[in-house]
């Protein structure tokens, strides 16, 4: 174990990417092969540095870790830090990187070195998200990110490009800029923008209301959660696959993170208060959307509902405010992390041979990619839910924490694992078995080692976070554990002044 | 008292003094210059530019270094105030114009219009300018508002066989005569009801009991603000904007929208804040009223823009709503925040002009938004560094725009402007709108033939705006201090 006293370590994992970003600018624009690799390096190295923070992170400690304090302007300080609920979001941003950039090795061909800087300051600003303990800093990091995957879903996207980024950075503006006002008047409330400050602060009922308001429309939209979750489907589809993936793996779980760090903790009465509401979008979405996942004919857009879908079980479990559903909710942005990821990367896959989308293109595909339709199975059946894949236990834990809150909605949820079942696979039969018909698809071949280093370990965390879930779940246990307590004192509390 | 008059005394106003006579000297060197060969009278004109930019690098030598004293020193029975809010503006200003000439020489040269004049009037109206900013009296006040108003009158139109021109200096001076007569007719009514032209004494009175039912000061009041909203160019007064910024040569349109809007707005905050401090007059609302029209109808008519001059006008029009968001709020924060936006604005404002200026195709300068089409790939830097202006101005974090806008909106928040500060946030949703498509073309389209080479002095203008919006966020204390130095300075 290496000791990071004092070694600055989060803001190291924060800003090497941007520092290799630079890096790559300098190089030779026409060496698209250097950018690949130095990219690459980049990402492997940040994905190392990053390792450590979790070897040496105190699982007995629910407290804010690794913190890093400098001034920066006034009351706005430069704060980084992690505890149980954000260490391991960095984690999964790292670690999906260099997949990305592997993913994209052959698939991206034109102004590569662009692509690689886009890349890398977005997981430069997705790490800081995790990270920032200063609430303006956390302002900073989750809107600097439009940037670069604007740029990235309208240069190297498809068809629809130019109108799917538009409609993803200005409905997620829309949301962030009320987040924005709402951040301006707890820091004239509370005077400090420091978000520990701010989680023991206790704000009037009436104004946690509209604070909580403000905030669940950036992080409504963010998830998304129905109605809201229209953007979506556009940016999945038209993003290339890397772009797809960090979007479902890593951008939707900002919102998340958001509710976690934020909503919950600071106005936890206006959380109990509006849990009805979010229990009903979330259960509306739940099936909703797997409806409308069942109808698709395009993969991407069918994996993007299932995404709104599986979300809506991490505002469900968040929003039971029970250690069981927030754990699970955890658990189930990393497994949807990891397993939407590996979804997209394996659409990816048969899109750059076939360069097509559509489901009924594809068929029987077993016959000539038996390694693929393993992986393919593996994810699938994650996605579904299935026990002994990581899938499970976040479902699993949220439908816990739901039935003890309320049955009816965790009854309703629940419907919503079925229908997952039937639309992944649905999706599954028609894509890998069936005859071999289409004649172009006569001599598809199987996956490369490039794609299988991209799969292999995807699929070994699926099944490994499936049958030993502890290894996330005693990381995020005692965080979670105080920030229930933390919300039951406040929701005695406030009852008591009310006298309800 | 006497001593007051003697000659030392004057430091304060040394600055001004500086340019002024210096413009005087220049006029006369650029007079009597030899012009005997063809290009003379352009090489002159030239050389007078030069010496104009060491002249304000002068001025600003001694605004900066005023003998140690910070403290607020008022001048001439108070018509001259020199305090921190005077010294920033002046930075800003001096700054400013310097980068506007910079910016103008290429295109000057190459339409054989770098004559001794240009020079000489931008620093007439610089005089103007600082003087605005310093003015504490309502007759300062006109005085000098009208000596760069004149100035600028001419700049529209210098370029004098050009019909567009022609038309903008006309409009520009027959709208800005109006807004003078009504600002005069305003300061009039003030006079006669209050019995001072100082806006100390003004405020007395503006601050008696009663003063709300003084109907005479009241209506002063009004007319003095649509003066001064002609010159900021706030909706509803801002139709002169479009034509003037469209038919003005770029870099003098560049010098309009970067410089005089900026000590327009110090002159509104002074005026406001010292001559009619307090709530007992209600001009908070006007200006709500006129930021709110400002950032709305700035935000939705530059959607449909396809000149970039035109695009950027409107967008100034939306700027100075948002600006006007901190005087609404009407407390210290706001001022700052005034002085903090103003001062990013007319970084963006200078970078993107430069940016504009770049726009040629051989020799021909080009306007249209779509001939940026394809940027990034056969100018990168230039389609870096505007693209990064857009997101700016769009107040994208972690750009300088960013910074600019939240600390207006932090002040309204704490003063309780719920509705101004959650429509204007929304409209600068529909504003980044815009300002997306900017980059859309420069990033996603076919790339269209690159553009000539760009002249070292505009390029000099546009890494360096580019570097500052992109690097604020690193070290953004100086300025937000200072600015709130400078707001504090207004305090009496």
């Amino acid at each position: 174990m290496i000791n990071l006293t004092g070694v600055p370590i989060l803001s190291i994992v924060t800003f090497f990417p941007l520092v290799g970003a630079l890096f790559v600018a300098c190089l030779n624009k026409d060496a698209a092969g250097n950018a690949r690799w130095a990219a690459l390096w980049v990402t492997l190295l940040t994905f190392a540095a990053s390792l450590l923070i979790w070897i040496n992170f105190d699982t007995g400690n629910p407290g804010f870790q690794f913190v890093e304090t400098k001034a920066w302007l006034g009351p706005m300080k430069y704060k980084m830090g992690v505890d149980g609920i954000s260490m391991l979001f960095v984690i999964l941003t790292t670690f999906l990187m260099p997949i990305c950039i592997l993913a994209s090795w052959e698939s991206i061909d034109t102004r590569v070195r662009e692509y690689m800087i886009a890349f890398l300051v977005l997981e430069s600003l997705m790490i800081g998200v995790f990270c920032a303990l200063d609430m303006v800093l956390f302002y900073l990091f989750f809107e600097a990110g439009l940037i670069p995957m604007f740029l990235i879903i309208g240069i190297w996207g498809g068809k629809r490009r130019v109108y799917a980024s538009f409609k993803f950075f200005l409905y997620t503006l829309l949301g962030s800029v009320l987040m924005l006002l709402a951040m301006m008047a707890m820091y004239n409330h509370a005077g400090t923008t420091d978000i520990p400050t701010l989680m023991t602060t206790t704000f009037p009922p009436e104004m946690q209301k509209w604070l909580w308001l403000a905030f669940f429309a950036s992080f409504a939209v963010k998830m998304p959660m129905w109605p809201l979750h229209t953007w979506l489907p556009d940016a999945h589809v038209e993003a290339p696959t890397g772009g797809s993936v960090i979007l479902a793996a890593i951008l939707l779980k900002m919102g998340g993170y958001g509710f976690l760090r934020f909503s919950l903790p600071m106005f936890p009465v206006a959380s109990h208060d509006f849990a009805p509401l979010v229990f009903t979008m979330s259960v509306i979405a739940i099936i909703y959307t797997s409806l409308v996942a069942l109808a698709q004919e395009d993969v991407k857009k069918l994996i993007a509902y299932s995404s709104v879908a599986h979300m809506g079980y991490v505002t469900l479990g968040i929003f039971t405010f029970t250690s069981q559903g927030i754990d699970g909710a955890i658990f189930q942005m990393l497994s949807h992390g990891i397993v939407s990821a590996a979804l997209f990367l394996c659409v990816g896959v048969v899109y750059d041979r076939m360069h097509t989308r559509e489901i009924a293109a594809y068929g029987g595909l077993v016959d000539r990619m038996p390694m693929y339709a393993l992986c393919f199975m593996v994810f699938t059946m994650a996605n579904v839910g299935l026990p002994g894949t990581s899938g499970f236990v976040g479902e699993f834990l949220t439908l816990l924490g739901a039935f003890k809150v309320n049955s009816s909605v965790a009854a309703f949820a629940t419907v919503g694992v079925i229908l997952s079942a039937a639309y992944a696979l649905y999706l599954y039969r028609r894509m890998i078995f069936g005859a071999l018909e289409k004649a172009n698809l006569k001599d598809i071949l199987d996956l490369n080692r490039r794609e299988i280093a991209i799969l292999a370990p995807l699929v070994i965390l699926t099944v490994l976070f499936g049958v030993y879930p502890s290894a996330l779940l005693d990381v995020t246990a005692l965080s979670v554990k105080k920030l229930v307590q933390n919300y039951e004192m406040a929701v005695k509390t406030a009852e008591l002044v009310v006298g309800r | 008292m006497k001593e007051m008059y003697q000659l030392a005394s004057y430091g304060p106003v040394l600055p001004e003094i500086i340019v002024a006579l210096g413009a005087m000297a220049l006029l006369m060197i650029g007079a009597f210059m030899p012009v005997s060969c063809e290009n003379c009278v352009q090489r002159n004109g030239l050389r007078v530019g030069w010496l104009s930019i060491l002249l304000l690098a002068a001025a600003l030598y001694f605004v900066v270094a005023p003998g140690g004293s910070a403290k607020t020193i008022s001048l001439f029975e108070g018509a001259f105030i020199a305090d921190g809010f005077a010294r920033f503006m002046k930075i800003l200003i001096l700054i400013g114009a310097a980068a506007s000439l910079l910016l103008s020489f290429d295109y000057l040269k190459s339409h054989k219009l770098m004559q001794f004049e240009y020079p000489v009037l931008v620093l007439l109206s610089v005089v103007g300018m600082m003087m605005m900013v310093s003015a504490g009296d309502l007759i300062a006040l006109y005085l000098a508002m009208e000596l760069q108003s004149l100035a600028l009158y001419v700049l529209a139109a210098i370029r004098r066989d050009d019909v567009k021109s022609s038309e903008a200096g006309l409009k520009y001076f027959v709208l800005g005569a109006l807004s003078s007569g009504m600002l005069l007719y305003g300061a009039s009514l003030i006079y006669g009801f209050t019995g001072s032209t100082n806006f100390t004494v003004i405020a007395q009175v503006a601050t008696a009991s009663g003063a709300a039912s003084n109907i005479g000061l009241i209506i002063g009041l009004v007319f003095l603000m649509v003066g001064l909203a002609f010159k900021i160019a706030a909706v509803p007064f801002h139709m002169w904007t479009p034509d003037v910024y469209e038919g003005a040569p770029t870099p003098v349109t560049a010098f309009f929208a970067a410089v005089p809007k900026l000590a327009a707005m110090a002159l509104l905050v002074r005026v406001l804040s010292i001559g009619f401090p307090g709530g007992l007059v209600k001009w908070q609302q006007i200006i709500v009223f006129l930021s709110l029209a400002s950032m709305i109808f700035g935000a939705f008519a530059a959607i449909g823009q396809t000149n970039i001059k035109r695009l950027i006008a409107y967008s100034s029009i939306a700027n100075i709503g948002f600006a006007l968001v901190g005087l609404a709020a009407a407390n210290e924060e706001g001022v700052q925040g005034v002085l903090v936006y103003l001062a990013i604005y007319m970084a963006m404002t200078l970078g993107s002009f430069a940016c504009i200026l770049a726009m040629k195709r051989g020799d021909k300068e080009v306007e249209d938004i779509s001939e940026l089409a394809g940027l990034s790939q056969t100018n990168p830097s230039m389609a870096v560094i505007l693209a990064a202006l857009m997101f700016s101005l769009a107040g994208i974090p972690p750009l300088a725009g960013f910074f600019a806008k939240f600390y207006v909106f932090l002040a309204a928040v704490k003063a309780g402007l719920w509705p101004l500060a959650v429509l204007g946030v929304l409209a600068s949703v529909v504003g980044a709108y815009y300002y997306l498509r900017v980059v859309k073309i420069m990033f996603f389209d076919e790339a269209k033939p690159a553009f000539a080479h760009v002249d070292r002095n505009v390029f000099l203008v546009m890494a360096a705006s580019g570097l500052f919006v992109m690097l604020f966020i690193v070290a953004p204390s100086p300025i937000i201090d200072a600015a709130m130095a400078a707001a504090r300075s207004l305090k009496p």
